[in-house]
C-alpha cells in the first residue's frame, strides 16, 4: 500500500515536468563579427573535451596543447580527455547542463552531431572559416563532414560546426611477398585486382582475410565494391541520407552481386562471420592472406607485424589514372558550444591546433593530418604509402562517406544486411530492399 | 479487538526509513521515471512529445522486437534449464560420494561465477572462433564437417550464445543445491534405505523435496539473467548474425544511446520489467504451493 501511495506521489511529482523541459533547444546563431587576434582577448578560461586519449593522438595533443598555451598565456586550458565511448555517453548530458565545455569534440553523425545542431547546442563556424581561411586550406570533400544544416536534418550540406585534425581511409592492404611469389605487380586497376585475388585462390592462398562477425567490417568492404559500380554523387547522397537517390538501382545491384561472387569463388576465409575483426587483421599480420580491405587506423599494427612486407593502396579504378573514389572520413571535430563564454577563443584554439603547424606536429607523431597531407615529410614504409594515398584521395577530392552515417539506423541494418547477404540468406535484391526501406523512410520519399 | 503485543505499529515505519528511502531513491523514482519518459517521444535532449503508450504499441508491432524477446525466451532454457538439470547432478555426486578435497571441487565449479561476464564472453569469442580451440578439437577427431565459425552460424550462434549462459550460471545454482543438500538430516537417507530405495528413488523421494526452496531461488536468479543478457551478446556477436541473437537489453542501450529514442528505449526496458517480475512471481508462486 505504501509503495503505492509513494510510487502515484512520484508520479504527480513527475508529471509535471516534461523531459527536456529545461532545453529549449532552437538554432544557435552565428556570431556578426568575430576576432582572430587571441593574444588580445584579456583572461579566458577554455574548457575542451577531447577524446585523443591513445598513442600519437595523446602526443599530438599535449605537445599542441603545450604550444598553445606558450604562446597564448592570457588563455587558460582546462582540458577533460576521455575515451571515445565515454565521451559519446557523456556528452549529450554536459552539453544541456549549465556548466558546459567551451571546445568539444563531437562524433560527426547523426544521432551525435546532428541532434547537438538541432538542439542549438553548437555554435556554426563559418564566419571563423573564412577569417581563419579554413575553407581553402581543407578539401571541401573533408569539411562536408562536418556539414549540416541549421535544423539538423540535412547531413553533408549547409553550415560547418567542427575541425577535424586527422583523416582516414579504407583502402587495400597487400602482402608484398605473397604477391611477389604470385608474380603479381601491386594491382593498377580494378581489374588486375580482380584476376590478382583469383590467381591467388588458384595458387592455394587465402585471397582475402574478413573478419565479419562485429557487423560492420564488410560495410567497408561492400563500401569499396561499390565505389567502382555507383556514381560517388549518388553514394554521398545516399551516405548522408539526403532526399534524391535510390539504393534500387542497377549500379546498386551490380556492386551486391560483385561482392556475392566473390564469397562464391571463395575469395574470403572459411566462416568469416564467425571470425572477429580484430583476429583476422592479425592473421593477416602473421602472414595468413594476400589481400585485406581496411582503413588506416590498422597502420601501426601492422606495420609492426609484417614490416616492409607490407604495402597500401587506393581501391584502383577501371584505368590506371581514373579519379579515385574512396570510402573514408575525418576524425572527431573539433566544434564550439553554444554555452562557450569567449567563442572567438574557442575558435582561435581550433584554429591552432588545424593549422599547418598542427599538421606537421600530427605528421611528426604519427598521425595522418588531414590537410597539406602531401607537404608533409612522408615516413618511410607502409605509412609512406598511407601519406601518399590520402593525399592523393583528398587533394583530388574523392573521399565518399561511410555508409552508415545514412540515418540513425542504418548501421544496424547494413550490418546485419550483409551479412545475410554474404551468407547467402538474403539475395542482392533483399539486400538492396532493406537499405532502401531504411534509406527511404529516413529521406521521407 | 487486540493489538499485537510491543510498540505501537506506526513507529515500525520509522525503522525502515533510512533503508526504504535509499530504496526509494534508487529504485523505486529510477522505475517510476522510466514509466514517466516511456510515454514520451525523446531524443535526451530536446523538448520531449507526450505520445501516451504509442512507444508500447511499437514495441508490440515491431517484429524485430518480438524476436528479440523471443531469443531471451529461448536463453532461459540455456541459463536456467539446464544449469538446474547438471547443477542437480552435479550436486548430489558431490555430496554422495565422499570426494577429498570438497571445497576444491566446489570452487572450481563456481569460478564462472566470480569472472568478469566481458571476460568470460572474450575467451569464448576466441573458443568459438573458425580456427580456434572448439573447432580444433572438432578437426582433429575427424569431425571437420562439423567444424564452423559457430557465432556467425544462423543456426547454432544463438546455441553457442546460450552454452556460455550454461557455464557461466551451472556454478552458482550447483553451490546452492549443495547447500541445500547438505542440510537434509542423515536420518532420511537411512529411512529410503531400508525402505528398499536405489540411488535415484533416494534421489527422486528424499533429495528433490528436499532442496525445493533451492532450486527457487537458483531458477529465478538465473532466470532474470537470461532475460537482462546484454555484456555477453553485446561482446560476442553484437546481436548477429543478421539479427538472430538480438535480445531486449541490447536493445534498450541500442536506442538510448545510439538512436537517441530514449522514449522507445524506457518502453522496451519497463516491458522486460514485467516480464521477469510476472516469470519470478510465477516461478516463487509455484515454489510456495509446493512446499505449502
Amino acid at each position: 500500500m505504501k509503495v503505492v501511495a509513494l510510487a502515484t506521489a512520484a508520479l504527480l511529482l513527475t508529471a509535471a515536468c516534461t523531459p527536456g523541459s529545461d532545453n529549449p533547444g532552437g538554432a544557435a546563431s552565428a556570431p556578426s563579427t568575430v576576432k582572430t587576434d587571441a593574444a588580445a582577448m584579456g583572461d579566458v578560461s577554455l574548457t575542451v573535451w577531447d577524446q585523443e586519449v591513445r598513442g600519437g593522438q595523446a602526443a599530438q595533443m599535449a605537445e599542441l596543447n603545450k604550444q598553445f598555451q606558450a604562446k597564448y598565456p592570457n588563455i587558460k586550458l582546462k582540458r577533460v580527455s576521455r575515451s571515445f565511448d565515454d565521451l559519446k555517453t557523456t556528452l549529450r548530458l554536459a552539453l544541456s547542463g549549465n556548466d558546459a565545455p567551451d571546445v568539444v569534440q563531437a562524433n560527426n553523425g547523426r544521432s551525435d552531431m546532428g541532434e547537438f545542431v538541432k538542439a542549438g547546442q553548437l555554435v556554426p563556424l563559418d564566419k571563423w572559416a573564412d577569417a581563419y581561411n579554413w575553407k581553402s586550406r581543407y578539401p571541401a570533400s573533408v569539411l562536408q563532414y562536418s556539414r549540416y544544416s541549421a535544423d539538423g536534418k540535412t547531413f553533408g550540406e549547409g553550415d560547418l560546426y567542427g575541425m577535424p585534425q586527422v583523416g582516414e581511409v579504407v583502402g587495400i592492404y597487400y602482402n608484398k611477398t605473397k604477391l611477389a611469389a604470385l608474380g603479381l605487380e601491386p594491382p593498377k586497376t580494378w581489374a588486375d585486382f580482380e584476376s590478382a585475388l583469383g590467381k591467388a585462390k588458384a595458387a592455394g592462398e587465402l585471397p582475402m582475410q574478413l573478419g565479419n562477425l562485429d557487423k560492420w567490417p564488410a560495410i567497408h568492404v561492400f563500401g569499396t565494391v561499390q565505389d567502382k559500380n555507383v556514381p560517388a554523387q549518388q553514394i554521398t547522397m545516399l551516405a548522408f541520407g539526403r532526399p534524391g537517390a535510390s539504393w534500387k538501382t542497377a549500379e546498386n545491384t551490380k556492386a551486391a552481386e560483385a561482392l556475392v561472387s566473390w564469397v562464391d569463388k571463395g575469395y574470403f576465409n572459411p566462416g568469416f562471420n564467425g571470425q572477429g575483426y580484430d583476429p583476422a587483421w592479425q592473421d593477416f599480420g602473421k602472414g595468413k592472406g594476400v589481400f585485406l580491405i581496411a582503413g588506416t587506423w590498422l597502420q601501426a599494427d601492422l606495420q609492426k607485424a609484417l614490416g616492409d612486407k607490407v604495402g597500401f593502396l587506393l581501391p584502383p579504378g577501371a584505368s590506371a589514372d581514373e579519379k579515385p573514389v574512396v570510402t573514408g572520413g575525418t576524425g572527431l571535430p573539433f566544434a564550439v558550444t553554444n554555452k562557450a563564454k569567449n567563442p572567438d577563443a574557442a575558435a582561435a584554439y581550433i584554429n591552432f591546433i588545424t593549422s599547418s603547424d598542427a599538421m606537421k606536429v600530427l605528421a611528426g607523431t604519427g598521425n595522418l593530418p588531414i590537410a597539406d597531407t602531401s607537404a608533409q615529410q612522408a615516413p618511410a614504409g607502409l605509412a609512406g604509402d598511407i601519406f601518399n594515398a590520402f593525399g592523393t584521395a583528398v587533394s583530388k577530392e574523392g573521399l565518399v562517406p561511410y555508409l552508415d552515417y545514412a540515418t540513425p539506423t542504418m548501421y544496424d541494418t547494413i550490418g546485419a544486411a550483409l551479412q545475410d547477404l554474404l551468407a547467402k540468406k538474403a539475395t542482392p535484391q533483399q539486400f538492396i530492399d532493406k537499405l532502401e526501406a531504411d534509406y527511404s523512410k529516413f529521406a521521407g520519399k | 479487538m487486540s493489538s499485537p503485543p510491543g510498540e505501537p505499529r506506526k513507529v515500525g515505519y520509522l525503522y525502515i526509513l533510512p533503508a526504504l528511502l535509499v530504496y526509494g531513491a534508487f529504485l523505486l523514482y529510477p522505475l517510476v521515471r522510466a514509466v514517466h519518459l516511456s510515454l514520451f517521444e525523446w531524443n535526451g535532449i530536446t523538448l520531449g512529445k507526450f505520445v501516451g503508450l504509442s512507444n508500447y504499441a511499437d514495441v508490440v508491432a515491431d517484429a524485430g522486437l518480438r524476436a528479440a524477446f523471443g531469443h531471451a525466451l529461448v536463453l532461459i532454457v540455456f541459463y536456467s534449464v539446464l544449469p538446474v538439470v547438471i547443477g542437480l547432478a552435479l550436486a548430489s555426486v558431490l555430496q554422495r560420494a565422499k570426494v577429498r578435497g570438497l571445497g576444491f571441487f566446489r570452487t572450481v565449479v563456481f569460478l564462472p561465477q566470480v569472472i568478469a561476464m566481458v571476460v568470460v564472453a572474450v575467451s569464448w569469442r576466441h573458443i568459438y572462433a573458425p580456427d580456434g580451440p572448439l573447432n580444433d578439437v572438432l578437426r582433429a577427431v575427424g569431425l571437420d564437417s562439423v567444424a564452423r565459425g559457430w557465432l556467425g552460424d544462423y543456426t547454432f550462434a544463438l546455441p553457442a550464445v546460450g552454452v556460455i549462459g550454461t557455464w557461466f550460471e551451472t556454478g552458482l545454482v550447483t553451490v546452492l543445491l549443495l547447500a541445500g543438500m547438505a542440510r537434509i538430516p542423515r536420518e532420511r537417507y537411512e529411512a529410503a534405505r531400508l525402505d528398499g530405495a536405489g540411488a535415484f528413488a533416494e534421489f527422486f523421494a528424499v533429495v528433490l523435496p528436499a532442496v525445493r526452496g533451492e532450486i527457487a531461488v537458483a531458477v529465478t536468479l538465473t532466470v532474470i539473467a537470461a532475460l537482462r543478457t546484454f555484456d555477453l551478446v553485446y561482446v560476442t556477436t553484437s546481436g548477429g548474425p543478421g539479427t538472430s541473437t538480438s535480445v531486449p537489453s541490447y536493445e534498450v542501450y541500442h536506442r538510448a544511446f545510439e538512436l537517441g529514442q530514449v522514449g522507445s528505449a524506457a518502453a522496451i526496458g519497463v516491458c522486460l520489467t514485467v516480464l521477469i517480475f510476472v516469470i519470478t512471481l510465477g516461478v516463487n508462486r509455484l515454489a510456495d504451493r509446493s512446499t505449502a
